[in-house]
């Protein structure tokens, strides 16, 4: 009997002594491999008589399972212990800076952002976009908006004209998009709702002027259309693009060759430390001009104004998304540089939308 | 467009407060610019009276004044004023209020071991004059304790207006207190006008030369002398008006004409009778005739000008300024009044030709009241008289004034039509009658004639303006405009605008900063993008180098990249979707999209990193923009074409075409040319591409918004290498797509996943590792059919490219 004792305090001795699985291998063949010594012990058994059997079995069978539990137990702890050393030696600088992803490099213009704004908005009030083209007819630019002969916007100090072709006529830079209003009733039965955002030139240029800028028109033509609807629908856009709960406007009767009555809107707001705030203070700041389109403009466009009337209203796209997101000056707008874009761009993914938020 | 309260009361009788009145002027469309309230600044200033002003024991040139303010116990001051001294009356300055003259607040000091509470002032410290040789002195009887300004006739604030060019009739001070009576701020007072009875005939006549359609150019033109004058300053009344709202008091009788102009909106002019040779002719200019005017500069003249001559010089430009040799000063004796009416248009012509903006210009080319021509000589007759004596001739009289607007037919639902505002027809009628309009008629229809000084309204519309603004915008109700239909918006964009705007944000998502440049840009670099047409050059551009329309967006980019790597930032990726110019037509105008890199401006990062990077960017950089931007528009890319060589613009090596078909070029991309480089001053590298939105197939219209079934394969995809060598020139994209077309139903995909040449390779040869993804769709594949598929795959490339696999 001593010999099994014996021999299973060595096993266990030797396993703890293994230094690695290999070793712990080797041990494994050593005892309970073909030729090993438990192995051998277990064949012992056959040539047993069934008495000598039924008590060394037991033993002989137990020294198997407990040196087969000591391997499978140091082999798990032998692994434990080698999966450690690996990690601790896999270890990385996680500091070390990445690459900015193009998704936080890139840009998207304010205009275009704001655009797509005034896009959200108008779309939920039911108007199409319109758009045409930047070189103008003399005619869709001035004439059909009713503009006198000799105004002074016909001039080349105001206007960019080209040279005049065999007739004498001479195209131009449009000056506002309101030939676009035109081309719209020329091609569409009433009713019309529809905004015209788009490039507009004027032949200015200092702090507050660029010789191209934006502006963005709308125009609406139906039976019922009045001034009390213009009211509103301005209301609700300030509303919702300055993205404040309430707003103060004041409607100043003005004078534009194409709408009569004209006004020009101004809307309440608050000066502090160079910032603009709507929906406070007790300053005006004009935004827009407007008015019911003039009888002539409806003529001009086959729309009878007996039966049909309807307003416009125009406003600066550059003007009003430097209102919004505070840029101080106009002319950085069209230089392209990449700090300006960077600081007062969106990024690609701030999709505006009225459900979301038009900003984030 | 100024003018002072005072000013405003001789015309309208009102107990309105300063900021009423602006209040309302802006209510009815004369916006308020400006108030300057001189009182206000100066109101902590008060009368005071000197009790006893004795020596400063410790100093020579100061006084210790005991000063009764008015209010309350006398208070001491220490002053340094040479004339202050007992028993004076003078401008007190309390501790606290500002002195504009000095910039500071005064505070209670000591001076010299003396307390000093406030301060006696003299003009300059107000900045009324440059007199600050003294404190101010005033009459014994100045009321004490008055504010100083209100006793000096500074309280007269100073308005200044914006007159919009329809309203001719606001640059009158009479005008403005029409508006502002027909608003309810009080009763009109204009001074009633009566004629002077001529004495004598003018002994100058007036001719009008003018044929036919000439005559428009000075319908009217009314002339009377007056002689014996006595001309010298105006009175203190009449400079003081002028100066409040910034004109020179020059003498009686220019000053007389000035005062027309704004009081009135009358301009008129004075000629020194004794400097006027014989009759007056009105004409045209003859080309080339000089005058001296009186703003001193000389003016050459041509036909389509109107001026005043004598028998020998042209006197003055009409209806915008008088000439030197003519013009009326102190020795003046006899003068020659004139009120003419001018064509608004030629006035407006000459003025701007000339360059001469003056107070008659202004107003002749918005046109003035045609009845008030002959009241205003009257007016100004009586004036000279008054402000300078002397004996008026009787009016001669040419041309004729021209025939009032006819009156029109007005519904009074046309207000509630337009404005949505249901007024009371009495208060309609009011508003109109208080601005001189005429309304004849009762019931639902009137008749409304405007008055003559209203040249500008001819219509209903006309009218519906002239009620609500005098009745109030602010009254209009905000109203719902009710949807078109009752259901949710349908979508509005279309195809175009869509894609424009997917175009920016699939190209901002790939690191380009989108940019916004000028439409138009110099002659020579829109040459050497295909542009330059003289249909698309500008005739009055802002700048040279901005005159010509673009015909690419890449010049402005190319130019902005260089612009940001002067200022420190080299590495820039930048793009603009926006429209390019083929010609004047509204076809000619389209879409282009637009982008670049420079330096090391790529996808994965820009600049130097740890982790490699700092690779400068090359021509597959564009490539893979631009077909990320086709792939982000859901253009189908199956049948596009990448033809080797792009356009002018582009390195002919290094640069494709894009297009569906022989000639559906869709747009390119490529390495910037080195010329383009070195003509646009700019420095690489430096790639881009451009993609026309425009030019790309439209989406199919499908049905439904079904896509098709989703067919899965249940067997697993294998991957076979082919490496080839084959000539160098032979296009690598070609092969692929050769070994696609070996067997179209099991090659699903061809890769190209290596390149090399060199060492081993023979040379002019190169080796091409293609790898060829099959998918099984009925049955695991044999080896034996798999070598097939590579069999068939190695003598395509044989037979098309003399390609060999590599051994």
């Amino acid at each position: 009997m001593t010999d099994i004792a014996t021999l299973e305090r060595d096993v266990l001795a030797a396993l703890d002594a293994a230094a690695d699985e290999a070793a712990v291998e080797d041990l494994r063949i050593a005892a309970l491999g073909k030729s090993g010594s438990i192995s051998g012990l277990l064949k012992t058994l056959g040539a047993m008589t069934p008495d000598e059997r039924k008590e060394k079995g037991p033993l002989i069978n137990g020294l198997r399972d407990r040196v087969q539990g000591a391997i499978a137990a140091r082999k798990e702890a032998l692994g434990e212990a080698a999966l450690e050393a690996r990690l601790s030696s896999e270890r990385v600088d996680i500091s070390l800076p990445v690459q900015d992803g193009p998704e936080s490099r890139g840009r998207i213009h304010p205009i275009s952002q704001v655009i797509d704004e005034i896009t959200a908005i108008f779309g939920d009030m039911g108007f199409a976009i319109a758009e045409g083209p930047d070189v103008e007819t003399d005619d869709l630019n001035f004439t059909k908006l009713n503009f006198p002969v000799g105004h002074p916007a016909r001039e080349m100090h105001d206007t960019f004209f080209f040279a005049p072709d065999d007739n004498g006529e001479r195209k131009l830079l449009r000056t506002h998009t309101s030939p676009v209003q035109v081309r719209t009733m020329l091609a569409q039965e009433p009713p019309v709702r529809v905004i015209c955002p788009g490039r507009t030139y004027r032949n200015d240029s200092d702090q507050t002027h660029t010789p191209m800028f934006h502006q963005v028109e709308g125009l609406v033509i139906d039976k019922g259309a009045h001034l009390g609807h213009l009211k509103w629908i301005l209301e609700e856009f300030c509303k919702s693009f300055f993205e404040i709960d309430d707003v103060k406007m004041r409607f100043r009767p003005s004078f534009f060759p194409f709408t009569e009555p004209s006004m020009e809107v101004d809307i309440q707001c608050s000066r502090k430390g160079g910032e603009i705030r709507f929906g406070e203070g007790d300053d005006w700041l004009e935004i827009l001009g407007c008015g019911m389109v003039h009888p002539n403009v409806l003529r001009n466009c086959g729309v009878d104004p007996e039966i049909y009337q309807g307003f416009a209203w125009g406003m600066g796209i550059d003007r009003i998304a430097m209102l919004k997101y505070g840029m101080p000056d106009l002319r950085p707008f069209f230089e392209a540089d990449v700090r300006w874009l960077s600081h007062y761009g969106f990024r690609p993914l701030d999709l505006p939308t009225l459900t979301g938020g038009l900003s984030t | 467009m100024k003018f002072t309260i005072s000013w405003l009361k001789e015309h309208l009788d009102t107990d309105a407060s300063v900021a009423e009145i602006t209040d309302a002027l802006t209510r009815v469309g004369l916006e308020v610019e400006a108030i300057e309230d001189r009182a206000a600044a100066l109101s902590a200033f008060t009368i005071a009276y000197v009790i006893e002003a004795k020596q400063h024991p410790n100093a020579d040139r100061l006084r210790v004044c005991t000063v009764d303010t008015g209010a309350g116990e006398p208070v001491q001051v220490v002053c340094g004023a040479p004339n202050a001294r007992t028993g004076m009356k003078g401008v007190f300055s309390p501790p606290g209020s500002y002195i504009p003259g000095k910039k500071i607040t005064l505070g209670k000091g000591v001076i010299r071991g003396i307390e000093s509470n406030g301060m006696l002032v003299s003009e300059a410290e107000l900045e009324l004059s440059e007199d600050h040789d003294g404190i101010i002195e005033l009459p014994a009887d100045a009321p004490v304790g008055q504010p100083y300004a209100t006793y000096a006739g500074l309280d007269d604030a100073v308005i200044e207006i914006a007159v919009t060019p329809n309203r001719a009739d606001a640059l009158g001070v009479a005008g403005i207190a029409r508006d502002l009576a027909a608003a309810g701020l009080g009763k009109l007072k204009s001074a009633p006008i009566q004629p002077v009875p001529g004495r004598f005939p003018s002994p100058v006549k007036v001719t009008l030369d003018f044929v036919e359609e000439g005559r428009k150019l000075c319908p009217a033109f009314a002339l009377r002398l007056v002689r014996g004058v006595k001309n010298g300053p105006s009175p203190d009344w009449l400079q003081a008006r002028l100066r409040a709202v910034g004109l020179r008091p020059i003498n009686a009788l220019v000053d007389i004409t000035n005062f027309m102009t704004l009081d009135r909106n009358r301009p008129l002019h004075v000629f020194d009778a004794a400097k006027v040779k014989g009759d007056l002719t009105v004409r045209r200019a003859r080309a080339g005739e000089t005058i001296l005017a009186l703003d001193g500069k000389t003016y050459t003249l041509t036909d389509e000008q109107v001026v005043i001559s004598d028998a020998h010089n042209v006197e003055s430009l009409a209806g915008i300024m008088g000439g030197e040799a003519s013009g009326c000063d102190d020795n003046t004796t006899d003068v020659l009044i004139e009120s003419a009416l001018w064509d608004p248009l030629n006035i407006a012509r000459t003025g701007r030709s000339l360059g001469i903006n003056s107070d008659a210009r202004y107003r002749f080319e918005r046109g003035v009241d045609p009845e008030f021509t002959q009241a205003g000589l009257e007016l100004a007759t009586t004036l000279v008289l008054e402000l300078c004596g002397g004996e008026a001739s009787e009016i001669a009289f040419a041309g004729e004034l021209p025939e009032s607007p006819a009156a029109i037919d007005f519904p009074w639902s046309e207000v509630k039509r337009l404005t949505g505002l249901e007024l009371p027809q009495p208060e309609m009628k009011l508003a109109l009658t208080a601005l001189g309009f005429h309304v004849s008629g009762t019931g639902e229809r009137v008749k409304v004639a405007p008055p003559s000084w209203r040249g500008d309204v001819g219509g209903k519309a006309d009218l519906v303006e002239e009620i609500v603004r005098i009745a109030g915008l602010d009254r209009v109700v905000s109203t719902p405009l009710p949807r078109i239909k009752d259901e949710v918006v349908k979508p509005v964009l279309t195809v175009l605008q869509k894609r424009t705007r997917i175009a920016k944000r699939t190209l901002a998502a790939r690191g380009l900063v989108e940019a916004v440049t000028w439409s138009f840009i110099s002659h020579d670099q829109a040459k050497l993008f295909g542009g330059g047409s003289p249909k698309l050059a500008l005739a009055n551009p802002i700048a040279a180098d901005l005159s010509d329309m673009r015909p690419s967006l890449l010049p402005g980019l190319i130019r902005s990249a260089q612009m940001n790597a002067d200022r420190g930032f080299p590495d820039v990726a930048l793009f603009e979707v926006g429209q390019v110019f083929k010609s004047d037509e509204p076809e000619g105008q389209l879409i282009a999209a637009t982008g670049l890199r420079r330096g090391t401006a790529r996808l994965d990062g820009t600049g130097r990193h740890w982790d490699g990077g700092g690779k400068a960017v090359d021509v597959f950089d564009a490539k893979a923009d631009a077909l990320a931007l086709l792939a982000g528009l859901g253009v189908p890319t199956g049948g596009l074409q990448i033809s080797a060589g792009g356009p002018a613009w582009a390195h002919p090596g290094r640069s494709a075409t894009l297009q569906f078909g022989p000639k559906g070029v869709i747009g390119a991309f490529g390495e910037v040319h080195p010329k383009i480089l070195k003509a646009l001053d700019v420095k690489g590298p430096l790639v881009a591409f451009e993609i026309h939105i425009d030019t790309l197939p439209l989406p199919k219209s499908k049905p439904t918004k079904v896509k098709p079934k989703l067919v899965l394969s249940d067997f697993q995809p294998l991957t076979r290498d082919f490496a080839f060598i084959v000539d160098k020139a032979v296009a690598a994209g070609d092969m692929a797509k050769t070994a696609q077309g070996a067997d179209r139903a099991l090659i699903a995909n061809v890769g190209v996943f290596d390149l090399y040449e060199g060492a081993g390779v023979e040379a002019g040869k190169k080796s091409v590792a293609l790898a060829v993804t099959l998918q099984p769709t009925e049955k695991t594949l044999t080896e034996a059919e798999i070598e097939a598929v590579g069999a068939k795959i190695v003598a395509e490339m044989g037979k098309r490219y003399g390609a060999a696999l590599r051994g």
